[in-house]
């Protein structure tokens, strides 16, 4: 008798598994391979679009754009709520968005928008310009915890201070905002404390959306406790419940670490959302990402790995859409600091970095090699800044031309402990920096750091030798976000607190208030050449981040500053 | 056993105290803060200064200590760094994921290991045993997330049969009352979401129980085969008690001790978060929230999640010892 027990034990378990399995499956499209979902077939007979489950990251942290700076958070934000200016689809150039256009006066500090007509929010309210300067209004007198920089980020990158000055909050005293008057119901005037013209393409960041004042009072948007750690949490329901804004997309549920659930909003001004409904879940793990993508549990997700785009790309069921480069990789110089001080020395290094062979074989094919320190997608690029092709003979022989003994000492520092988009193999990429700067008369002597918190410290405070790996992705479509960045003001992670790029200072200060579009765009060109040549780093790779759909997946535009809406996509058969 | 109760519970105080004592220097020796990993490149002096004022990370350690005794003493555990939301808030919800896996997985541990590890020692050196030994090895030597990737390759990519990710299917809706979503959908009479909840935890409680099953494997044979060479085992079986009769009441019931120590002890593990299944199946767990919060320099769900979890790892002891006295009425608690 039993013999015949040990057969059962294997019969058991695979009757378990195969009996839920199987039990659900009818019911429950979850789990095909094909990639449908209940929901989808449902509906695919109608009119309607079905519903599309996408993965981020993570959860996003509240639907409140101006109080985040997350990426997940930003996803949800663009589908429910929108800005006055708003992108072309798949670039970075400003296009009319809730303000059907805008005026400056002549000196660049007072700006008119003409508020569109015949819009309203999730809840039934109208857009007009008071709701608009209600939310300048809002962001302007934030006090307290709102003021922290991990809080208001962008506000304080593209307005700087608040109507109060506390000195322990982190945001600057002064800001650019003056104040915002509705002249009319479709006429908003928005002055500036002095001349800008940065701020028109910063205002379609997702921390500039336009909410429903009703619901910001009524859901207490700014209430919150403050606890002995200072940390501030909104009390009122605003960014967890009722996020009301006047996007192509309405909120209808948030369970946390689960999904995000958003319908299309029927009364829209604009081109109506496709989808029924968008479903937004949380899978942080990459692998996980990939399989739920094959199975069909998910539809799409962004941040697909490198690795893993071959595999996509070789299964006819899926799809890979490719974000264009919104980054910049660099290798960062001490211009204070000897030898890297003498421009020579620093024409020198250009020639002897092979950035090719890096962006060649530590990128995937996901990287172009950069020129300039922004990518070519934003305006401002310039195609005829002085280059430099690796060439280790000229570097020896302009170190030697202009007196040094070979070989040259340079200490150059690499994080460890870390990938970032434009920089997925610190190490690597380091490496064959190092091999080829020591095949070009200088000596290279490795130093590195974990990334968080000594080596940004270091890189920040200009104490990371004479050249430093570092990069930067953009928070908006503007010159000004990448080489203003960087150059605008000395800073003594360049060196130039010590020798400041007076010349590159300027042009980008006249940048910075020019508001013709044209003068504004020679202006940056010019300091990309000025910043070329006089070379306080060389910029190495713009890489490509990818997202992945099944197949049926249409009409997704990928945007470099990732403001992507997904009002246009559908699902076809 | 009523004294014996309460003193345990009476020495968790102490035990607690050091613990958050232990856990407080220990997450502020980690290198970083909250600061630097919330602001990237963007991380200028002013703006950590900023923040670390904000979150009252210049004050002295001390200082900041005693203000978090005196908020956990009146349950407020902070607010989460990164999601901004109560840590109690957080920990309610994940910590019924966390159990509910493990009890599955512990459940198909005991429904594999228990009989493999019974008959293997019944049938002591022969091909059930080891094919056993395999198993059991097997168990414990290929990694989790192996394990859980050719799992889910199988029976999800290939066959179409299971879920990889997540709790349920987003397309099913139903309210959460409890967190234990499989309890919800019973609550809520939906059969559909109660076989869904239930197709979700298939592969990952696989995954998890894999090593249990191993050790509950492993100790039930060696337990056994201790057991049933007893001088009373044979003194039954010559009474002419029936086969299985000596199996269940003189052999198993003798062998539990050790198995269920065993299985409390792995409970506790499971408790306390898997990690690698969690986020592997993308299941909102407590082992993925505590990596999150490293990763983050997320302090007081540092902070509150490995006191909750301590908590429950000694309760769970303290359970395996109390079910002792049951097991072995000769064992008396005091």
């Amino acid at each position: 008798m039993r013999t015949k027990w040990h057969w059962l034990l294997p019969l058991l378990v695979a009757g378990v598994i195969g009996l839920a399995a199987g039990c659900g499956g009818d019911d429950d499209e979850e789990g095909t391979p094909s990639g449908t979902t209940a929901a989808e077939t449902e509906s695919s007979g109608g009119a309607s679009g079905g519903t599309l489950v996408f993965a981020g990251a993570s959860d996003p942290v509240v639907l409140d754009g101006a109080l985040v700076s997350d990426g997940e958070s930003i996803r949800v934000i663009t589908q429910v709520f929108e800005t006055l200016v708003a992108l072309k689809p798949g670039t970075t150039e400003p296009e009319p968005g809730l303000a059907e256009s805008w005026e400056p006066n002549d000196d660049g500090t007072v700006w008119t928008f003409k508020i569109r007509d015949g819009v309203t929010f999730h809840d039934g309210e109208t857009l007009d310009a008071e709701a608009v300067c209600f939310n300048f209004d809002r962001w302007y007198n934030f006090e307290g915890p709102l003021q922290n920089p991990g809080a208001t980020y962008y506000w304080q990158v593209v307005f700087g201070g608040f109507a109060t000055f506390n000195k322990d909050s982190g945001a600057p005293e002064e800001s650019l905002y003056e104040s915002c008057e509705a002249t009319d119901a479709t006429t908003a005037v928005l002055t500036l404390t002095k001349p800008s013209a940065t701020f028109i393409p910063a205002l379609s960041q997702q921390a500039f959306s336009i909410a429903s004042p009703k619901a910001l009072q009524e859901f207490k948007a700014d209430e919150g406790t403050v606890d002995a750690d200072g940390i501030f949490s909104p009390s009122g329901t605003f960014g967890t419940e009722h996020p009301i804004g006047t996007g192509p997309f309405e909120f209808v549920s948030w369970t946390r670490n689960d999904r995000l659930v958003l319908k299309r909003y029927e009364d829209y001004w604009g081109d109506k959302a496709k989808l029924d409904e968008l479903i937004v879940r949380p899978i942080a793990d990459n692998a996980a990402r990939v399989q739920a993508l094959q199975t069909g549990e998910i539809q799409g997700y962004d941040l697909v790995e490198p690795q893993d785009i071959a595999t996509i790309e070789a299964d006819d069921e899926l799809q890979i859409i490719d974000r264009p480069a919104f980054n910049v990789a660099y290798v960062g110089f001490n211009i204070a600091k000897k030898p890297t001080d003498d421009p020579k020395v620093r024409e020198a290094i250009a020639y002897g970095l092979d950035r090719e062979s890096v962006v060649d074989n530590f990128y995937s094919g996901r990287a172009v090699v950069a020129t300039q320190f922004m990518p070519p997608e934003v305006v401002g690029y310039a195609d005829d800044v002085p280059t430099y092709e690796y060439d280790p003979e000229k570097a020896k022989q302009t170190l030697t031309d202009a007196g040094y003994t070979l070989p040259v000492p340079l200490e150059f520092w690499y994080p460890t402990d870390v990938s970032r988009p434009y920089m997925p193999d610190p190490k690597r990429n380091f490496e064959a920096f190092a091999a080829s700067l020591n095949k070009s008369g200088f000596k290279v002597t490795a130093k590195s750091a974990p990334w968080n918190p000594d080596y940004l410290g270091r890189a920040n405070e200009g104490t990371a030798g004479n050249l430093r790996m570092l990069g930067w992705t953009g928070d908006y479509g503007d010159a000004d976000n990448f080489i203003g960045t960087f150059f605008q003001t000395p800073q003594k992670a360049w060196g130039t607190t010590t020798k400041p790029l007076t010349e590159i200072q300027k042009l980008l200060n006249d940048a910075e208030i020019e508001t013709e579009q044209s003068a504004r765009e020679s202006l940056y060109q010019e300091a990309n050449r000025k910043i070329m040549t006089e070379l306080p780093g060389v910029p190495y790779a713009h890489s490509k981040p990818a997202l992945a759909f099944t197949a049926q997946v249409k009409g997704y535009v990928a945007s470099p500053t990732t403001n992507e809406s997904f009002a246009s996509v559908s699902i076809e058969e | 056993m009523l004294r014996f109760v309460v003193r345990r519970l009476l020495l968790l105080i102490p035990v607690l105290i050091g613990l958050s004592i232990l856990v407080f220097l220990w997450i502020r020796a980690l290198p970083g803060s909250p600061a630097t990993t919330l602001l990237g490149e963007r991380a200028t002096p002013e703006a950590i200064a900023a923040i670390n004022e904000q979150y009252g990370l210049n004050k002295p350690l001390h200082v900041q200590y005693f203000a978090y005794v005196e908020n956990v003493a009146q349950f407020d555990f902070g607010d989460s760094v990164t999601s901004r939301r109560p840590v109690i808030d957080e920990f309610g919800q994940r910590f019924p994921a966390t159990i509910e896996l493990a009890f599955a997985a512990m459940l198909f541990s005991m429904l594999i290991g228990l009989p493999l590890g019974f008959f293997a020692a019944k049938r002591y050196g022969g091909v059930l045993d080891q094919l056993s030994l395999v198993a059991s090895l097997l168990g414990i030597s290929v990694p989790i997330f192996v394990l859980a990737i050719i799992l889910k390759f199988v029976f999800a990519v290939k066959l179409g049969l299971l879920p990889t990710v997540g709790r349920i299917s987003v397309l099913i809706n139903i309210d959460h009352p409890t967190n234990f979503y499989v309890l919800d959908a019973l609550l809520a009479g939906d059969l559909e979401a109660f076989w869904d909840t239930l197709k979700h935890l298939i592969l990952p409680a696989i995954a998890l129980g894999s090593i249990p099953l191993a050790i509950v494997a492993r100790i039930t044979r060696a337990a056994v085969l201790d057991v049933q060479n007893e001088d009373y085992v044979r003194t039954a079986r010559a009474k002419g008690v029936a086969p299985r009769t000596v199996d269940t009441r003189h052999i198993l019931r003798n062998a539990m001790l050790p198995i269920a120590t065993i299985i409390g002890l792995q409970t506790g593990l499971l408790l306390s978060g898997a990690v690698l299944t969690e986020t592997v199946f993308a299941y909102p767990g407590i082992g993925t929230w505590l990596v999150e919060a490293i990763k983050a320099r997320n302090y007081p769900v540092l902070q509150g999640g490995i006191l909750f979890i301590a908590l429950v790892f000694v309760l769970v002891n303290l359970l395996v010892d109390l079910s002792y006295a049951l097991l072995n009425p000769r064992i008396r608690l005091s």
